[in-house]
């Protein structure tokens, strides 16, 4: 086992790397630069760049990158200068995480219980309506979700706080508005192998010893049906966890979202690569754990890991 | 003569389906022996499967459901029992063997576990003698280190002895009846002999009665005391194995019979196929089910259901050419091979 999570480990620093390198060539083919205000003088343009360093060969620059990112540096961002991109990071991604918990603690409860509700009735109108939230979730997208649960629970009703983040009541919208769609996903996946499952022979087998028929699908049909929904898992947590551009907006969040769309329209280099390093190592952890999770479920992938 | 244990009578059980109704076992009636082995045979879609799962009620209800009939264990009918009832029949009084242990254990469930289920939620037995029953089961099938055994995944046996540990399950809760649903279809031909002799050897050490489901003549002759021949979800014939074999009655057993290659075939001997397919059990046929493939079919057969013709104690048979104004045929030669002569 050890061996089998060093070796997913060492994969995973390769793909960062991967990642870091060519992110960072591609920002800087993107056309522009970090200082194109047209307000600055061609002076203060040159000053700036060589305080950054962007005067320097761009080998040069990758190197030192490296370097600097090895000792856990993610360097200045140029729209706000008086930060730097960790100090960024480390304002904004409690946040999202919070609000990201929150909305996957309610896809996940919910999503697993609507699959299993949805499967065990399978064909009536328990079914149907199950199935009917997940269409809706899976269909509606987040800007129109979020908008709508604002105008009805905050503006029509006024049961909940419209915006900001600001106690337990301010996260009600935002986090069913973002967990939403993965609930819907979840219900859909679990639903679906549950019925792939009960149509397996060990459930007949299960039957066949006379054990109660809450016990078999418990134990029997549960634990093999939930494989699919780990595996979506480890993509969803990442993408919940590290913020999203339009609830956050929506629900004025302080989160991480923002840095996503702003760091490549203002060609700011370092944020850029910051946050596609942050995720994609956060999108490299959650699957790594994934794949654990998967050993601990089927003894069968344990055997293949070893 | 031993007593019946299980008394089947007119048992008819259909399917819904958007199709209409299929009607897959129809008017069975049988009985099942203290310590005997009963084989079923036929071929796919007969209503072997459908009519041994009726007596654990394991087929899906919905879209299953009785029509008619009765299946009696120990006084008691199992067709008016609910699910809960069923429960204390399942695995201590009545078990079932499936047809292919590689799907039929639950791969994410230890072998111990899973034999161990059936003692979950009965009374009377504390947890260390749960696990030395298991061990002791274990061995009992011929698997060699039960203590490792039992703690290993489905994954980790091979297929025979996956088939062993299915035959555990289906024995530690000591039922008065087996049902294997041809236990030895997946398993090689070694394997099979072996499973066979477990299958016996049990039955002579717990007096347990087996319903030995096949479409292998071979397994029939070599376990069975007595046989029911199925075809299009009715009973063809029935008998002791030695009246199946050597008086054969009915066209459909002889036409099984006749396909089978053994060791003395001779090379220029060409074994006969029973032509064409089974009847759509959607609309059975008015007549009798075999009809359409029996080179022997009269105008009757066609017309009217064959009734059963006594021909000894134990055997039985549904066919018109047993019927006094029949002509008399062998049926084991063939007409067109008593044409050529």
């Amino acid at each position: 086992m050890t061996k089998y999570i060093l070796k997913r480990v060492g994969i995973s620093l390769i793909t960062i790397f991967v990642l870091v390198t060519a992110v960072f060539f591609l920002a800087r083919l993107m056309p522009g630069g970090p200082f194109n205000d047209p307000k600055l003088s061609e002076a203060a343009r040159e000053n700036l760049s060589a305080y950054y360093g962007f005067d320097k060969p761009v080998l040069e620059q990758y190197i030192t990158y490296l370097g600097n990112l090895l000792s856990g540096n993610l360097g200045f961002s140029t729209k706000y200068p008086s930060q730097t991109v960790n100090q960024l990071l480390a304002s904004s991604f409690p946040y999202s995480a919070d609000l990201g918990i929150r909305a996957l603690c309610l896809a996940i409860s919910f999503g697993l219980v609507f699959g299993i509700m949805s499967a065990l009735n399978r064909g009536n109108g328990i079914d149907l309506f199950f199935v009917i939230v997940a269409v809706i979730g899976t269909s509606v997208p987040d800007f129109i979700m979020g908008a709508l649960l604002q105008y009805f629970f905050a503006i029509e009703w006024g049961l909940l706080p419209i915006a900001e983040y600001k106690g337990f009541a301010y996260t009600i919208l935002p986090s069913i508005g973002l967990g939403f769609y993965t609930m819907a996903s979840v219900s859909r996946i679990m639903r679906a192998s549950m019925l792939e499952v009960v149509q397996q022979d060990y459930i007949k087998t299960a039957r066949s010893k006379g054990i109660s028929r809450f016990r078999v699908t418990w134990k029997h049909q549960i634990r093999n049906a939930i494989m699919p929904v780990v595996t979506i898992l480890g993509p969803t947590v990442a993408a919940v966890l590290t913020g999203t551009f339009v609830i956050e907006s929506l629900f004025v969040i302080p989160g991480m979202g923002k840095y996503y769309v702003e760091s490549v329209q203002n060609n700011d280099y370092s944020l850029i690569l910051g946050m596609t390093v942050f995720y994609g190592a956060f999108l490299v952890f959650c699957n790594m754990v994934v794949d654990i999770l998967y050993g601990i479920i089927d003894p069968r992938v344990r055997v293949a890991g070893k | 003569m031993a007593e019946n244990i299980l008394e089947i009578k007119d048992l008819t059980f259909s399917f819904r389906t958007y199709g209409g109704v299929v009607k897959s076992v129809r008017d069975v009636s049988f009985d099942v022996r203290e310590g005997e082995i009963l084989g079923i045979v036929g071929e796919s879609g007969c209503g072997k499967s459908v009519t041994s799962q009726c007596i654990l009620r394991l087929n899906p209800e919905p879209p299953g459901f009785f029509e008619s009939g009765s299946i009696l264990y120990k006084g008691e009918d199992i067709v008016k029992k609910s699910d809960r009832e069923m429960r204390k029949i399942r695995g201590t009084e009545i078990s079932f063997i499936f047809q292919d242990p590689m799907t039929s254990l639950n791969p994410t469930m230890t072998v111990g576990k899973q034999i161990e289920e059936i003692f979950v939620g009965r009374k009377g037995m504390s947890r260390k003698e749960i696990k030395e029953r298991t061990l002791e089961i274990l061995r009992l099938v011929g698997i060699n280190e039960p203590e490792r055994r039992y703690k290993q995944y489905p994954h980790e046996l091979s297929g025979g002895m996956k088939q062993r540990v299915m035959i555990a399950i289906a024995l530690v809760g000591k039922p008065s009846i087996i049902i294997a649903d041809e236990p030895t279809t997946s398993l090689d031909v070694t394997i099979e002999a072996q499973i066979l002799d477990l299958l016996k050897d049990l039955r002579e050490k717990m007096n347990t009665s087996i319903i030995l489901i096949t479409h292998d003549l071979g397994v029939i002759a070599k376990m069975c005391d007595r046989v029911l021949v199925m075809y299009g979800g009715k009973i063809a014939e029935r008998g002791t194995v030695e009246e199946i074999f050597y008086e054969t009655a009915h066209p459909y057993t002889a036409g099984l019979i006749k396909s089978i290659a053994t060791l003395d075939t001779s090379k220029d001997h060409k074994l006969v196929p029973i032509d064409g397919t089974p009847p759509d059990l959607f609309s059975p046929p008015h007549g009798c089910p075999f009809a359409a493939r029996c080179e022997f079919a009269m105008k009757v057969c066609y017309e009217r259901q064959p009734e059963f013709h006594q021909l000894s104690p134990e055997h039985t048979c549904a066919c018109w050419l047993q019927h006094p104004y029949a002509p008399k045929v062998d049926i084991m030669k063939g007409l067109e091979q008593e044409a050529k002569k």
